[in-house]
Formats: C-alpha cells, structure tokens, sequence
C-alpha cells in the first residue's frame, strides 16, 4: 500500500506532491483491504449500468480528442512531406518511411541520440545519489535543522521552470554573473569573464546543474518521507548487531524502499529525457546546435528548418525510446498494485 | 536514564546530548546545501530589488537600499496586463475544468464497480505520463487547420487535458480514503445517493480539492513548449512567454528581468508554502477516528 501511495505520488508531473503523497499513504490502506473484503456490502447497493460510464465518458472524450487524436496525427504526419512549400499550400505528400530513412542515416541524429541519453544518464545518476543522500542527512538531523534543509528544498523545488531557467542564466552570466565572481574569489583564474555557454557541452553542463538542482528536493523529500515510514527498531536492530551506516543502507533502508528508488528512477529518466523548457530556454538548443536534445531538435528541426514531416518522426522515434523506459515503469507499478 | 523519567523536551535532549565531531558535520552539511538550494531563489529576488548600479559591478553586492524600479520597468512592458490575464485565464479555467471532470471520473473508478473499470486506470496512468513536450508539432498542426492558433480557449483546453489524469490519479486516492461506513451512514439516515455525495464525501474532499487544485495550477502556470508553438501573436501569450522573451527585449537589464521572474515566480512559491502548511493530510482525521 506504501508503494500505491507512491505511485500516486511520483507518477505526477514534475511538481507532484511528494510532501502530500507521502502523507496520502493512508488513504490507500484503507480503501486495498476494504475493497477485497467488503464488495458484496459496499458495492451491491451502488447503481451499476450507466452511471458510471456516463461519470467517465467526459473525461475519456476529453483524452480522446486532445490527447490520443495529436498522437495519431503525429504518426499520420511523420508518413508525410511537410517542408516550406507543402506547410504553405496546405497539400499532403505521402513520403512513406522517407523521413525514417532519413533520420536514421544521418549523423546529426545519432549524435542527438548519443547525447540526449548520456545527458539523461549522467543527470539521473546524479539526482538519485544526491536526492538519496540528503533524504538519508534530513532523516538524523534535528528538528530545527531538518526543517531550514526542507524549507530551502521546498525554494528550489517550487520555482517554476521559466523563471529557474532566467535565474540560472544571470547566474551565470558572463560579465556580472554572481559564479564568475565566486570562481575568482576561490582563486581560479581565468573566470574574469568567462562565457559558459560557449559551446553546446558547456551549456548543457548549466542545463544538467540546473536539472539536478531543481530535480534533487522531489527525490530527497520523499526518500525521507519513506525513511519515516521503517520502523526505528529495524534501526536498532541492525545497530545492534553492529551494523556500519553502509551496510545499514543496503540492509534496511534500500530492500525496504526498494520500489520506491526503482520507481523515482524510471520517472526521472522519462522526465529528464523529454525535459524541453530547461534545454531549449537556457540557449536555444545553441550555439550551434550544440545543446541540442532530442525533444528541441524535434522542435528546431520543424519551427526553425521547415521539416514539419522530419520532425514529427523525430518525435515519434523519441515517444518509442520513451515507452521503452515507460513500460518498465509501467510493470513496476502494477506489480505493486497487484500485490494491494 | 533520567530521560526515561523526566519527559525529555527537545532542549533538554539537545543540551545533554555530547557535541561530536559527527553531528557538526552533519549539521554544517545541512546548512551548506540549505545555502546551495535556496541561493538562486535568494539571488533572484535580490537582485530584483536592487538599483541598476548596484546590479551592473564585477564583485556582487550584498548589502543595498531596496529599490522598486525594476518591478516599474518590468511590469510597464506593453501588455503586460494582457499576459497576466491570459495566464490567468488559461490556468484557472484548466483547472476548473479538470476538478469538474475527474471528480467524476475519479467518483466511479474509486467507488462504482463496473467493467472496464482497470482498463480506464491504465488509461489514466497512461495518460499520466504523455509525452506533451514532444506532441507539439502534431498539435501545432491540428490547432492550424482549425483556426485555433492564437487561441486562448485552445490553450486552455490542452491544459485542462494535461492536468486532467493526475487530477483524477490524486482525487481518486482522496475519496477511496473517505470510508464507504460515511456514505453508508448517511443513505441510512435517509439521504439519497447525490446528497450523502454532496453532504458527506464533498466536504471531506476539500483539502484533496484544494492541494489537487494547486498542483494543476502549478502544473499549467509551468507550460513552456505548447504556448511557445502555438501562441505566437502577442495578445494572446502568457507570463511563460513573456518572460522568457524579456531577456532578449531588454538586454542585460539583469536588474528588470529578475523582477520579471519573481513575479512570476511568486503565485507558485506561495501556493506551494500554502499547500504544505494547509493542504497536506489530516482530511480523514476527524471522521474516521472512532
């Protein structure tokens, strides 16, 4: 039930409730037994036929028309030629795997590829390490320390992305940024004015900081609402037996929050993946396209190079690479519901 | 030992307790990340209250007279109010929405049985994690040849399906937690169906209602890629917009742009403050104790 709580917690967008799904780790105890033990009383009584389709129909039109209808036509149009002349004259030319052949041929693409998973990689390995570490620090810290720590977690958490992205930019920033400024106070030279954006690695190394920063609170923050829930005498027990700090993390903390690391994981990886805002606000996807990833080369690829065709498929062979990580992640989050 | 017998207050633990090298550590580690994670938050909010002098210097200041001019130079950008009432519009109507529908949806999936009933969760789940970011281009597409490019209606239903399965995922959770006994009780006492929803569940769900609500603000205030894609008239953009393009229309104002982020950064970190005071746990307390 704990991992039915966080299924609900982690499966939001990124600005889910971690703090308020953690505690809705009540709710769903409650309603998993009621719900095998009680459907004779509980249900009998409720109006079956119609009503509950008709309590459901709006929401799955809803999904219908705007959600599973642009998936189609994104599929529809990554079968079609739509450069300059066709998006202006509004006719359809039907180009088969053409834009598929395309893309997979090129070099650009793969690099984009290449690049777009060892940014998520890096990202995610480093936001799971440091979220778990700093859930591990708030859970022995004091009251009043605990709560600054949480309170600044909750600062960098809470800021909206746009305005995240603007922040770190003058951060940054190559003649009064505040981090030149501190590189030359730690005695680095060559920070006079240093442009961090200079190349494509280099700005995607800002994109990374910035992910990392505003990813880690979601993860550190529920890990230690996790770390409430082990019980204190699993602690003792194994401090009893002697048990090093390290050797209590792998016996006790990580078997018993075990799905709770593998679902935040998949869920960083589908958003880090599919992060556009972070990428394409900080530079433009530039210089020189450098700091591409594969959602804002779909985007460059149409708005900016009038490939519309290309880059729909460019999304569509992205949403595959995402339904592969997804369906991990589906399977984990059933398998925990089947066991309610 | 004396602990066990006196009722150990905090302080009392705390002065008693050896100061180890470990615990400054660990308190000290605390307070540098506190320091790392709040500082960009701090800075932009400094930076936004400082005079263009004290902004423009190679070596940061740290102590300055606040000044509002920034906050006159970034609200005084044409349309400025025109932005902040589609922003409005376009997030609130979402949610609006979105609460209207799932309520519902989330209604059956929590308490009817019906078939198909797992069919529609995977859905919803599903549904959940769409790839939105890249969709773009599709929709951007369908909106053009049904005229709705540039339009605020458009945008805000796209929104509204955004936020629509979390919404139903979170509410769902909130009434299966109201006990089936409440409902019960009241059709007992003689309410029908809808009242016993009405009188009993409802009320109930109101911190469920208010912390759903508030995410899916959260969630629609954030949009980046689809507004970018679809809205490209002036009249019809957001704060998102706007402040993304204020960099570029006033230079290295730094002094300017930071007032832009902070207020547009401000309804997300006071909503957010406000959900974890208010919003979070407790619903059921009352009611199911007993």
């Amino acid at each position: 039930m704990t991992v039915d709580s966080q299924g609900t917690a982690t499966a939001g967008p990124q600005d889910a409730p971690g703090r308020a799904a953690g505690k809705s780790q009540t709710p769903p105890p409650s309603s998993g037994p009621k719900e095998v033990l009680q459907p004779p009383r509980g249900r009998r009584s409720l109006p079956s036929g119609v009503l509950p389709y008709l309590l459901v129909a709006p929401a799955l039109l809803s999904m219908a028309v705007l959600l599973l209808y642009p998936l189609i036509r994104n599929v529809i149009l990554s079968f079609q030629q739509l450069n300059r002349k066709e998006f202006i004259t509004r006719e359809t030319v039907w180009t088969g795997f053409d834009n598929y052949t395309e893309l997979l041929g090129d070099g650009d693409f793969w690099t984009v590829v290449v690049r777009s998973v060892v940014f998520t990689a890096v990202n995610v390995a480093l936001i799971m390490a440091i979220g778990t570490a700093i859930g591990l620090l708030l859970n022995r810290l004091g009251k009043k320390m605990r709560l600054v720590l949480s309170l600044a977690l909750m600062f960098a958490w809470a800021m909206p992305i746009v305005a995240s992205v603007t922040v770190f930019r003058w951060l940054f920033d190559e003649q009064f940024g505040v981090v030149n400024w501190l590189m030359r106070t730690l005695g680095f030279s060559g920070y006079d004015q240093h442009n961090w954006f200079e190349t494509g690695f280099s700005t995607l190394v800002i994109v990374l900081i910035l992910l990392v920063w505003g990813s880690v609170p979601f993860v550190a923050l529920n890990m230690y609402a996790g770390l409430t829930t082990i019980g204190s005498e699993l602690y003792e027990a194994a401090k009893m037996d002697g048990a090093s700090g390290w050797r209590t993390f792998w016996a006790v903390v990580f078997p018993n929050l075990k799905s709770f690391f593998m679902i935040t994981t998949f869920l960083e990886i589908i958003w880090i993946f599919k992060a556009f805002a972070q990428v394409y606000a900080m530079n433009l996807g530039g210089p020189d396209r450098g700091s591409e990833t594969l959602p804002v080369f779909a985007y460059i690829e149409g708005v900016g190079q009038f490939h519309y065709g290309v880059a729909a498929a460019i999304s569509i062979l992205t949403i595959v690479m995402l339904i592969a990580v997804m369906s991990f992640y589906f399977r984990l989050i059933l398998k925990e519901e089947e066991e309610l | 030992m004396s602990a066990a017998t006196t009722t150990p207050t905090p302080q009392k633990l705390r002065t008693r307790k050896p100061l180890t090298v470990g615990a400054v550590a660990k308190n000290l580690g605390a307070l540098v990340l506190a320091v790392v994670f709040v500082f960009p938050v701090y800075w932009m909010f400094s930076s936004s209250l400082k005079p263009q002098h004290e902004i423009m210097t190679k070596d940061p200041v740290f102590v300055f007279t606040p000044t509002f001019e920034n906050y006159k130079t970034a609200t005084g950008v044409d349309l400025f109010w025109t932005y902040v009432t589609n922003s409005l519009t376009v997030t609130i109507g979402a949610v609006l929405l979105a609460l209207v529908v799932a309520l519902a949806a989330s209604f059956a999936i929590a308490r009817l049985r019906f078939k198909g009933r797992k069919g529609i969760v995977l859905i919803v789940m599903m549904a959940q994690m769409a790839p939105w970011e890249v969709m773009v281009i599709a929709m951007y597409m369908i909106s053009r040849e049904n005229d709705l490019l540039n339009s605020i209606p458009m945008l805000t239903l796209i929104y509204f399906v955004m936020v629509l399965p979390f919404t139903i995922w979170t509410l769902r959770g909130f009434i299966a937690a109201v006990p089936v006994e409440l409902e019960e009780a009241a059709q007992i006492d003689g309410c029908t169906r809808g009242q016993a929803f009405r009188k009993v569940i409802f009320p109930l769900l109101a911190p469920g209602l208010m912390s759903t609500s508030l995410f899916g603000f959260i969630t629609a205030w954030n949009e980046f890629a689809m507004i970018l894609m679809l809205n490209k008239e002036k009249e019809s953009q957001t704060l998102t917009l706007w402040l993304t393009q204020f960099q570029t229309a006033f230079g290295s104002d730094w002094g300017a742009t930071m007032a832009a982020s902070t207020l547009f950064a401000l309804p997300v970190l006071i909503v957010f403050l406000f959900l974890q005071r208010k919003a979070v746990g407790g619903m059921t307390a009352g009611a199911v104790k007993g």
